[in-house]
């Protein structure tokens, strides 16, 4: 809770600045990206070596479940790009595709699933084929110290608990399902959640005893909630795709910064708030 | 009877009749446009969107939309929370407004900011607010739990407090103006005729005014009814027991925006006949 | 200005007989800068009147009879129990509001039978007695009818019937004749009278009429800035004025000053010669049509008390004209259209007052 204050207070100054020069720096940067050509975007741009030549604003539209992982990568990228700067834009993954085929001007989309993702690229507006960059997977959340001794989905079923699980129009509970239908189980939850962080959230208040969310999810709740790992969350994993879109303003830099997302370093951090490397 | 012997002016093309007149005045003076305008532009702006509503809704799809019983049990259970929220909200925000407007105490106008905070608070923040108190492990709600056994969260009677928080305040706004605008001395005639503060408050106070809480009450309503962040927040979402239609609609919207719309349509339609049957029955009755 | 002693007898007269039955207060209320203190008794029977300006203290002294205002000090007495700490509702005491407060959810029936139903008389009961009071106010076509549909006159007995269903041992009246026009205003204070005169107990209404308070009252209580200022009959009061407002009231000019026979020796200005033959402070009053105007020095008038003074200001008065003078002696005066027409009356034209003696009259201070 308290580590996203600071976030958000360079959202919105980023933001200002945004709105303060806005066709100043689309100016800009597509101005460099002209001069700069194509001859050296390939691997080494993604790197550190030609890091002068990237400058502007890099707007990335991402999944919420990314909110942390991308806001440390977004750093290290404009510490690493000196005169580069990230805007984020975190929501619903179908939130965000709606914007980009209605045309918000955006350089990077990360969508939680292949299926939003297809939406985008249906619709024309990514530039090349996507790339699976992480996945996620379902875990159990339990009061902190698993004072229940949960250690499999079954024990969620028939034990008196009060289980919340996201609501099937969501992606959480769609994937909840699935893994429920693997493992051939029968769940009445107290609540469908409407979205993953709600469902966390109950938990977190000690409403509910547990709750089927995304192991990011639960790294991020950090003490807050004990994550139990099951076996049947392999059948709903969550492929996480990334893509460059046709229209970016600042390709050259937007593509240096899904190379970042993939790299090792990159990898590090995602993993480290519970992703998956694919 | 001294009225009648008063010279009449014979006003043209009145009506012979008494309070012609009157009538015919009302009928001949033009609105001045520094009023119609804007009037009109702000109808349009509330009744836009529920135009294109039903404008680009799924017609052909509807009936199979509404042949789904969750749809019937979400209506039901919001009807039936939403009256429940308005009847708890009468019984205790009705006396809260009495004692704001017609009681001197220290800090009373602090407590009336207090009373009109849900008003300006996210409803979201009401529900977490609320799990706070009278969660599992709130303030409040622990007790409940180790003394009673009971749990408010994800309960029906979670949805009709949830609902009550968020609709409360207009209630007690409104009762609250109304009594200010009420003439005091009524209850103090009734003092003096016998009737205790409590007796004089029942059977003068409250009828005269009635059509004052009866707005509260409308406001209240409506307000239940399409409370969606304290409800889900607060009561979660299940269908039959807390899913109540905003939630059904919200839920819908993620995925299948044709049965969101059609579920809407359904929500407006009952609050449409419902307000437009209390209100001309209030105005028969006033 | 009038002295304190009198003031003060006033507050002391009602401690000394402490009777048991009628009204028997000392009504003291403090309210920051303004403080009310009242003595006030009254024999069951007695309609007394609380007579004042605007401000006085009346409508609080009334409040405070009904329990509607606390007392600050003093006591209430009400045949012979103590009501001081009673509250209102406990009190055998009936209302008539200045604007009468009918409940306009109720028809006249159901207001008059309010009381009796607070006081605990069941439904049935509580609608024959009222019924019976509305009959007794000619009010029996009436039973069913909203206040709004009463005319002014009506909706004032529907009033009085509801403060005397419930049996008072003390009726208030605040102002109970000022919500009506002048023509509905004659009719029914000569109805108020008769049912006035027909209660057993005690009745104090409030008013700043002189003319409600001398047709409808057997005693008067002046009261200024929160103190009696005079207390008596309403023939007395009107005789012999003690202060600057009950003067105007009833139409007199009042001087003070100190007596030495027949002439009085005003504090500040003329003297005037007077018929009564007294020693010490007196007031001496006399009518504004006593007065007789002329333009130049009268000679050989008869007039002993004759005073060099200008028009101020005119005032038609009926078929009278109002004369407001100052000069030698400030005072009103009363003449026809026609003499003032032939005086050629402006503001600030030099006249000459003049009064017999006769027409004056003198009283102890």
């Amino acid at each position: 809770m308290t580590r996203s204050v600071p976030r958000i207070h360079r959202i919105r100054r980023t933001a200002r600045m945004a709105a303060a020069g806005a066709a100043a720096l689309l100016a800009l940067s597509a101005c460099s990206s002209s001069s700069d050509t194509d001859s050296d975007s390939g691997t080494d741009s993604a790197a550190s070596s030609s890091s002068a030549k990237l400058s502007g604003q890099v707007t990335v539209f991402a999944a919420a479940s990314l909110k942390e992982s991308f806001t440390t990568l977004g750093e290290t990228f404009e510490k690493r790009h000196p005169g580069t700067e990230v805007t984020f834009n975190f929501a619903g993954s179908d939130t965000l595709a709606a914007g980009i085929i209605g045309g918000a001007p955006a350089d990077v989309f990360a969508s939680a699933s292949p299926k939003t993702m297809a939406t985008v690229t249906d619709a024309g507006a990514a530039a090349g084929t996507p790339a699976t960059f992480v996945r996620n997977q379902l875990e159990i959340a339990t009061l902190p110290g698993n004072p229940d001794h949960v250690s499999s989905l079954k024990d969620l079923t028939g034990s008196g608990l009060k289980v919340v699980l996201c609501d099937r129009n969501v992606p959480c509970g769609a994937a909840a399902r699935k893994a429920l239908e693997a493992a051939g189980l029968e769940l009445t939850p107290v609540s469908y959640e409407q979205d993953v962080k709600a469902a966390l959230t109950k938990v977190e208040l000690k409403e509910a005893d547990a709750a089927v969310v995304y192991r990011t999810d639960v790294k991020a709740a950090g003490g807050k909630v004990t994550g139990v790992d099951f076996p049947e969350s392999a059948e709903a994993v969550n492929d996480y795709p990334i893509t460059l879109l046709k229209d970016a303003p600042n390709a050259d830099a937007a593509r240096a910064f899904v190379e970042l997302v993939k790299s090792a370093e990159g990898q590090r951090v995602l993993t480290g708030a519970g992703f998956r490397t694919p | 009877m001294t009225e009648s012997a008063a010279p009449k002016p014979a006003p043209t093309g009145a009506d012979p009749g008494t309070g012609g007149p009157r009538r015919s005045r009302r009928r001949g003076r033009t609105v001045p446009l520094p009023l119609l305008v804007p009037a009109l532009l702000g109808l349009a702006f509330l009744l836009l969107p529920l135009l294109a509503l039903v404008i680009r809704a799924p017609w052909s799809g509807l009936s199979e939309q509404l042949s789904s019983p969750e749809v019937w049990q979400a209506l039901r259970l919001s009807l039936l929370c939403a009256t429940s929220a308005t009847v708890l909200s009468l019984l205790v925000g009705v006396p809260l407004a009495w004692l704001l407007a017609r009681t001197d105490f220290p800090g009373r106008g602090f407590v009336r900011a207090l009373v009109t905070l849900p008003l300006v608070l996210p409803p979201v923040v009401g529900g977490v607010a609320l799990l706070l108190a009278f969660g599992r492990d709130g303030v409040i709600g622990q007790w409940l739990d180790a003394w009673f056994g009971i749990t408010l969260p994800f309960t029906t009677t979670g949805v009709v407090l949830a609902e009550t928080f968020v609709a409360m305040p207009f209630l007690v706004i409104s009762v609250e103006g109304t009594l200010r605008a009420a003439d005091p001395r009524y209850e103090e005639a009734a003092t003096t005729l016998g009737a205790s503060r409590f007796t004089a408050f029942r059977r003068v106070t409250l009828p005269l005014i009635a059509p004052g809480i009866a707005a509260g009450a409308v406001l209240a309503w409506a307000r239940a009814l399409g409370e969606f962040g304290a409800t889900i927040t607060f009561a979660g979402n299940f269908p039959g027991r807390t899913q109540t239609m905003p939630l059904a609609v919200y839920l819908a919207l993620q995925n299948d925006p044709a049965a969101a719309i059609a579920l809407s349509l359904v929500l407006l339609a009952v609050s449409i006949a419902v307000l437009a049957g209390l209100r001309d029955r209030w105005m028969s009755a006033s | 200005m009038t002295d304190t002693g009198e003031r003060k007898a006033a507050m002391d007269a009602p401690e000394a007989p402490r009777s048991e039955v009628g009204l028997d207060a000392r009504l003291v209320v403090d309210r920051g800068t303004f403080r009310l203190d009242v003595a006030l008794t009254a024999a069951p029977g007695e309609v007394v009147a609380l007579l004042g300006p605007n401000g006085a203290g009346k409508t609080t002294a009334l409040r405070a009879l009904a329990g509607l205002v606390p007392l600050s000090g003093g006591h209430l007495r009400l045949d012979g129990a103590e009501l001081d700490r009673t509250p209102p509702e406990s009190r055998p005491v009936g209302v008539v509001f200045q604007d009468y407060l009918l409940f306009p959810h109720l028809t006249a029936l159901d207001n008059v039978a309010f009381g009796p139903r607070c006081r605990g008389a069941r439904k049935a009961e509580a609608r024959a007695r009222a019924a019976a009071w509305l009959d007794r106010m000619g009010l029996a076509g009436h039973a069913d009818a909203k206040p709004r549909r009463l005319s002014g006159g009506q909706a004032q007995r529907v009033a009085l019937a509801r403060a005397l269903a419930t049996g008072p041992r003390l009726l208030l009246l605040d102002e109970p004749l000022a919500a009506l026009d002048a023509r509905t205003r004659l009719e029914v204070r000569a109805q108020l009278r008769r049912h006035l005169a027909e209660f057993e107990a005690v009745a104090v209404l409030v008013t700043h009429d002189p003319l409600d308070a001398m047709v409808l009252a057997d005693r008067l209580v002046v009261i200024e800035d929160g103190a009696v200022v005079q207390e008596g009959g309403p023939a007395d009061i009107a005789r012999r004025p003690r202060t600057d407002y009950i003067a105007q009231l009833v139409g007199l000019n009042l001087y003070r000053g100190r007596a030495e026979g027949h002439t009085v020796r005003l504090g500040t200005g003329p003297a005037i010669t007077t018929t009564e033959d007294l020693a010490g402070p007196v007031f001496v009053a006399f009518p504004p049509s006593a007065v007789t105007l002329y333009g130049a020095r009268p000679a050989g008038s008869s007039a002993r008390n004759l005073w060099r003074c200008e028009v101020a200001g005119l005032e038609s008065h009926g078929d009278q004209i109002r004369v407001d003078l100052t000069g030698e002696l400030a005072l009103a005066a009363d003449l026809t259209t026609v003499a003032a027409a032939e005086l050629g009356l402006h503001p600030g034209a030099p006249v000459w007052a003049a009064v017999k003696a006769t027409q004056t009259h003198a009283y102890p201070a």
